[in-house]
């Protein structure tokens, strides 16, 4: 689905930002549609996706991890097989590519597990384009390596340590630092968050995942999915995979979201949340009852985030996808099972997905098909689990 | 209520001199703090005064605004004690604008907040991450209650929409001296600004107030003989953060006097 003029998905979505940034905006929704209706960028694209990163990602049946619970097959799209080892580059290809159509000479972007940070300090590199990274002084430090490997990339690391210092105040001060620099800077935002036209923006860079996936079912197994399984932070793997099937009403679509340590301590923003606007965007968002974001807790990084894209929000009210969570205790054993039965080190975040599946599995047989997008491995998540 | 900002504007205008504007923010460190601010602030002369409401993820503020907010914030100091206090000054101070940010409004209700904030003589509301496009219900609910909303401008703005924003604004039209949030990390481009105000007088005959990192005297000085109104904010948060109650309101008095000078200079 497209939004509205007015970047509304139903009635989430929007701009909500301070004024000086709707100039930059409305430039980005107009140079946004010219590359969209340009063959050539989507040419560069795809073969940047296909040389450099990788692409098409594999699917891959499991062969042990649901086998004592289900016949059902249970399917993996390998998004941990692309460079920088997750699906965060399809993204940045697209938004570097898209920053060099409209002659901007830098690039910014928010991080907070350092993913998108990596993902963006590469492409950085590829295109010759500077690329300022800011991160939550927190972050910095729980993520060290992240931070070693952007830096490595010539990115330069900003350490942000204002309010919880994570990744809500690492995006306040990238949009910031955008502010001052819209001129010349292009900003790279890491999911399918913010104002409009990024989260259509995003969802269009990384709905190759789907558009992938789907194919390759259908290829190998002649029929479609019964159940597509994501996790969800601020839900951009999630609306990629999506993104092929929902036009196809018989596929169930599940987005799972971090239960961390349960009620009060979690980043499950569809589930225990209510709708807000943070970031530039009307969508749900853990929130007091005086509209003041609440800190939130994950084992997952890359989950660990208060607010939801707004697809999300008006997949959630239109019943087209269903949102549930897992705990970081029920991640964390399906990280640890998941390697030793299937050879795979999966990231935390996708850990959440992998987990549901399981729960999945023991209510469908070997007619249905569950397939789960395997967003990123688990390098990064070695000292935390 | 509105009309208490335009009779602002025309009685500075009067004078030949710019409307001074300062800025506060509620509940840093404490109410009672803010609430002898605001009578400093009456008895130095200001025109109209700014009341910040805190929030913990102000995209339009640099440092000095965000770190007022913390401290507020920790206070434990909401929209409600924002309105409460305006309850308590406003007879007594020039008009009140709210600043607020827009998720704390949408929470408490559009129509409860203007209802409560004109039941508290507020003049008007101030939402810098309600740009047009978003702005119109809650507009239409503020002009309802006789509240102002003036929209802000940007140096980004093309003049056709300038047009538009000037248009749908109401008690004046805030420039935003540059690109940017809130707080002095460079001078103004004076040249760019008075051009873009050159262009807005075009536009609208609603005053020009002009605001963001305007820090110095001789800044004031300079914008006061450009426009019909400056804010000054983040330094004069600066000015008194780490102090309460007298102290405070002596180190904004000091700070401020210089200020309001120069915008009857």
């Amino acid at each position: 689905m497209t939004p509205d003029a007015r970047g509304y998905f139903g009635s989430f979505g929007g701009r909500f930002v301070p004024e000086v940034l709707i100039a930059a905006l409305d430039e980005l929704e107009k140079a946004t549609a010219a590359a969209f209706a340009d063959a050539a960028f989507w040419n560069e694209y795809h073969a940047v996706l296909r040389d450099f990163v990788g692409r098409p990602s594999p699917i891959y049946q499991s062969e042990r991890y649901t086998a004592a619970v289900s016949a059902v097959p249970l399917v993996l799209k390998r998004e941990d097989t692309n460079h920088t080892g997750a699906h965060k580059i399809n993204n940045t290809v697209g938004q570097g590519l898209l920053a060099r159509r409209m002659g901007k000479s830098r690039l910014l972007a928010e991080t907070g597990a350092g993913q998108h940070g990596v993902a963006t300090a590469t492409v950085g590199a590829k295109l010759g384009l500077p690329v300022d990274v800011y991160m939550g002084a927190r972050d910095v430090e729980r993520q060290a390596l992240n931070v070693h490997v952007m830096r490595l990339l010539g990115a330069q690391v900003h350490a942000v340590s204002s309010g919880t210092q994570t990744l809500k105040d690492a995006t306040n001060e990238a949009f910031r630092v955008w502010a001052e620099r819209i001129e010349d800077t292009f900003y790279v935002i890491g999911s399918v968050v913010g104002a409009h036209p990024y989260p259509y923006l995003v969802r269009e860079l990384q709905k190759v995942i789907g558009v992938e996936a789907r194919r390759q079912v259908l290829e190998r197994y002649g029929r479609l999915p019964s159940d597509v399984v994501a996790c969800v932070g601020g839900g951009s793997n999630a609306i990629g995979i999506f993104a092929g099937f929902l036009d196809d009403p018989e596929v169930s679509l599940w987005g799972v979201e971090a239960g961390g340590e349960g009620a009060g301590k979690n980043a499950a923003s569809l589930g225990a949340g209510s709708v807000g606007v943070l970031h530039g965007s009307r969508s749900y968002l853990l929130q007091s009852e005086d509209g003041q974001v609440l800190p939130t807790h994950s084992i997952g990084a890359g989950l660990d985030y208060p607010g939801v894209g707004p697809e999300h929000a008006y997949l959630k009210e239109s019943g087209r996808a269903r949102y549930v969570s897992v705990t970081d205790a029920q991640a964390i054993d399906a990280f640890h099972e998941f390697a030793r039965s299937e050879g795979i080190v999966p990231a935390l975040e996708s850990a959440h997905a992998i987990a549901f599946a399981r729960i999945l599995a023991a209510e469908r047989g070997a007619h249905d098909l569950i397939l789960v997008n395997l967003s990123g491995r688990g390098d990064k998540d070695l000292g935390a689990s | 209520m509105s009309r208490r900002v335009d009779a602002a504007f025309a009685r500075a205008k009067r004078a030949r001199r710019a409307a001074f504007i300062p800025y506060l923010m509620a509940g840093d460190p404490d109410l009672a703090t803010t609430e002898m601010l605001l009578d400093a602030l009456s008895g130095a002369g200001a025109d109209l005064i700014e009341l910040g409401v805190p929030y913990g993820d102000p995209l339009a503020d640099g440092p000095s605004i965000a770190s007022a907010g913390t401290r507020a914030l920790a206070g434990g100091t909401r929209l409600r004690d924002a309105l409460a206090l305006a309850g308590r000054c406003a007879a007594r101070c020039p008009p009140l604008l709210i600043f607020t940010y827009f998720n704390p409004v949408d929470r408490f209700g559009i129509r409860a907040f203007a209802r409560e904030a004109a039941v508290a003589g507020v003049a008007g509301a101030i939402v810098p991450d309600v740009a047009l496009e978003e702005s119109e219900e809650l507009r239409d609910t503020l002009r309802a209650e006789g509240l102002a909303m003036p929209l802000l401008v940007a140096p980004s703005t093309p003049r056709e929409r300038a047009a538009r924003i000037a248009a749908a604004s109401s008690g004046f039209v805030y420039v935003v001296s540059r690109l940017g949030v809130t707080g002095a990390a460079a001078a103004p481009r004076f040249e760019a600004l008075s051009v873009q105000l050159a262009m807005l007088r075009e536009l609208t005959q609603a005053p020009l107030a002009v605001g963001f990192g305007l820090h110095r005297a001789e800044d004031v000085q300079r914008v006061a003989t450009m426009a019909d109104g400056v804010v000054v904010g983040s330094a004069l948060v600066d000015a008194y953060a780490g102090s309460r109650g007298a102290e405070a309101a002596r180190r904004v008095t000091e700070f401020v006097a210089p200020l309001i000078a120069a915008a009857s200079a």
